[in-house]
């Protein structure tokens, strides 16, 4: 963990209700995709935790939904502004277990800590389909992106408007070596009932730190309890506990 | 140079600054990113007799200048604790550290507290009595002076260690608690616990804690544990470690000007996991600025 000025590099909507934040500082305690960062904004006493979409060259880039006054502050930050942000919080995911064919399935505001581990994962040779599922296509973000570092990208919209009608469960193909997925916690539900492999799942919880000290986020697993911030936010298939 | 340190029930602190029970776990997390000895204590997370798993989430909601936190003492047990985070904490802390104990019924704080004044890496234990007495009809100890004199002799007769009783404000007069432990054997008192607070999701139309109610702590509260520290000064003659939305140097001061002769820092470290190193580097210059020489001088000094 570290405590790290950053400074805001471009701050811009990308589809409705979201916002890519890119900023510039020290990247060096983000080790994993899947890792948050977690963020101090003037006027608000807690932190806001958002996930890693992509760390590299000195640059952080989160992907953010404005959904409350934190979110909302952060989207009207302009260029040059500097945040506190604490980095290196959580376990990210474990990437070594991905076999030949992984598959990553991001719901919303899940689907941004799928970049980074789409890119790491193809970087590492193996061939990557993305599912990102939406409420609509106004929602829809970062296809391009996807394409662009080679994941085959499968988008679904609840409303039918861009890809195929229906949730990402409805788009799992048939074969995959392993699974990656975060997002609203009916659809981790929905993918863990579906799925046929093991995979990993990034858990959201209402937070007093994100670094372990308050036992604000507990949850029990089949190995005890575990703190979502710091011994998770990602835990494997086989020890949630529904 | 500035003299820091103080004396609290006959064991010398370097500094006043004490992390809270609840903000800094067994201070593993803190001690990762830096040297905790700089602080004059910890206290650590409120240990039961049992482990307890807690409530249900969420646990945590945010307020202005503040946050809502119902972690219900989830805790590994005082066994576990023995056990475990007492040799770890060996390694990371070398003095006196604060042990904070909760309890469901007098024999809860009884087994607990038997059992860690056995161990000498512990100054203080500090007897959180804010907790539901299961047994006499879930209020909590801390509301009844009664009740909270009760757990005070029952501790005292098990422990040779000084025991600080922790009170919580939700009471009609904090001072007839207060009176009640001191009566009672306590060697010190330490305040404020957590408000009882409540927030609803808009969204939701529900409260946003699973537990409905949660206490109150942060900034927000800094003003009413001034009062409370003040009011309990006034009372007693044990002394007092006060809490309650300490944010920096100055706030220490304040709550020492007040009648603390030692503070405790909590929210604050969630939201800066630095802020106690911060504190304790900060306050030299602080001291100075107010023409402080000795820190132990200006306990209760705005008292006249
Ligand atoms: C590990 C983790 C990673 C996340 N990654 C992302 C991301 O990449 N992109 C994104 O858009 N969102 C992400 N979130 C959710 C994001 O933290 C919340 O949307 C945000 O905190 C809301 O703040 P607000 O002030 O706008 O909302 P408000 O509802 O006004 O916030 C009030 C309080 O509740 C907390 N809170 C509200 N919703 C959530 C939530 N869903 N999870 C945790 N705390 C919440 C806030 O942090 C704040 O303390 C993540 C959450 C977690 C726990
Ligand atoms: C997340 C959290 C957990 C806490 N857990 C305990 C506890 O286990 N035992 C206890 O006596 N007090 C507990 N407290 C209360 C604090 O020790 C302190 O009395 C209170 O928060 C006021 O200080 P602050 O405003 O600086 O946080 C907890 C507070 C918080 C925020
Ligand atoms: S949020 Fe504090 S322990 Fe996880």
């Amino acid at each position: 963990m570290k405590d790290t000025v950053f400074k805001i590099l471009s701050n811009k909507s990308i589809a409705a209700n979201t916002y890519e934040m890119v900023l510039a500082g020290d990247i060096s305690d983000i080790t994993a995709a899947g890792q948050f960062v977690n963020i101090m904004l003037d006027g608000f006493y807690l932190r806001r935790p958002i996930s890693v979409c992509n760390a590299e060259d000195g640059k952080l880039t989160l992907i953010y939904k404005v959904v409350g006054k934190g979110t909302e502050y952060m989207a009207s930050l302009a260029e040059g502004a500097e945040l506190s942000v604490l980095t290196g919080l959580g376990n990210g995911y474990d990437l070594s277990l991905s076999g030949d064919k992984p598959l990553l399935i991001g719901g919303g505001a899940g689907v941004p800590p799928m970049f980074m581990a789409a890119k790491k994962l193809i970087e590492a040779g193996k061939s990557v389909t993305v599912i990102m599922g939406f409420g609509r296509a106004e929602e829809v973000f970062y296809k391009e992106e996807f394409e662009k570092i080679g994941a085959e990208v499968r988008i679904t919209t609840v409303d039918g408007s861009c890809g195929v009608r229906g949730f990402v469960t409805d788009a799992m193909p048939e074969d995959y070596t392993y699974f990656y997925t975060c997002g609203p916690e009916p659809m981790l539900k929905a993918v863990y009932d579906k799925s046929e492999t093991d995979g990993q799942f990034s858990f959201e919880e209402r937070m007093g730190c994100g670094f372990g000290a308050c036992m604000g986020c507990t949850c029990k697993t089949k190995y005890g309890n575990k703190r979502i911030c710091r011994d998770g936010p990602v835990l494997t298939k086989e020890e949630i506990v529904w | 140079m500035v003299n820091t340190k103080v004396s609290l029930c006959g064991i010398e602190l370097t500094n006043p600054i004490i992390p809270a029970s609840g903000t800094f776990g067994f201070g593993a997390e803190f001690a990762e990113i830096y040297d905790i000895n700089v602080l004059g204590s910890f206290s650590f997370k409120g240990t039961t007799a049992e482990p307890r798993f807690g409530n249900p989430t969420p646990r945590i909601a945010e307020t202005p200048s503040g946050m809502l936190n119902a972690v219900g003492l989830q805790n590994p047990g005082v066994d576990h604790v023995i056990a475990e985070e007492l040799p770890m904490i060996k390694k990371i802390f070398n003095k006196p550290v604060m042990a904070n104990v909760s309890g469901f019924s007098i024999n809860d704080y009884v087994t607990a507290c038997e059992k860690l004044d056995s161990q000498e890496q512990i100054g203080w234990l500090e007897v959180n009595i804010s907790c539901p007495n299961v047994h006499g009809g879930g209020m909590s100890f801390g509301t009844s002076a009664e009740a909270a004199a009760e757990v005070t002799r029952a501790v005292k007769a098990v422990t040779k260690k000084p025991v600080i009783m922790k009170l919580t404000p939700n009471v009609t007069d904090i001072t007839e608690i207060a009176k009640a432990c001191e009566a009672a054997g306590a060697d010190g008192l330490s305040l404020i616990n957590t408000l009882t607070g409540v927030r609803i999701s808009l969204k939701n139309r529900r409260p946003i804690l699973a537990n409905v109610t949660g206490g109150l702590s942060g900034p927000a509260v800094f003003p009413v544990a001034l009062r409370c520290v003040w009011q309990v000064y006034k009372s007693v003659n044990i002394p007092i470690v006060g809490m309650g939305g300490i944010s920096s140097a100055e706030d220490v001061i304040e709550m020492m000007m007040a009648g603390a002769t030692a503070v405790e820092i909590g929210a604050v470290n969630l939201v800066d996991p630095y802020a106690g190193k911060k504190i304790v580097e900060d306050l030299p210059a602080v001291m100075e600025k107010y023409k402080i020489n000795d820190l132990s001088e200006i306990i209760g000094v705005a008292h006249g």
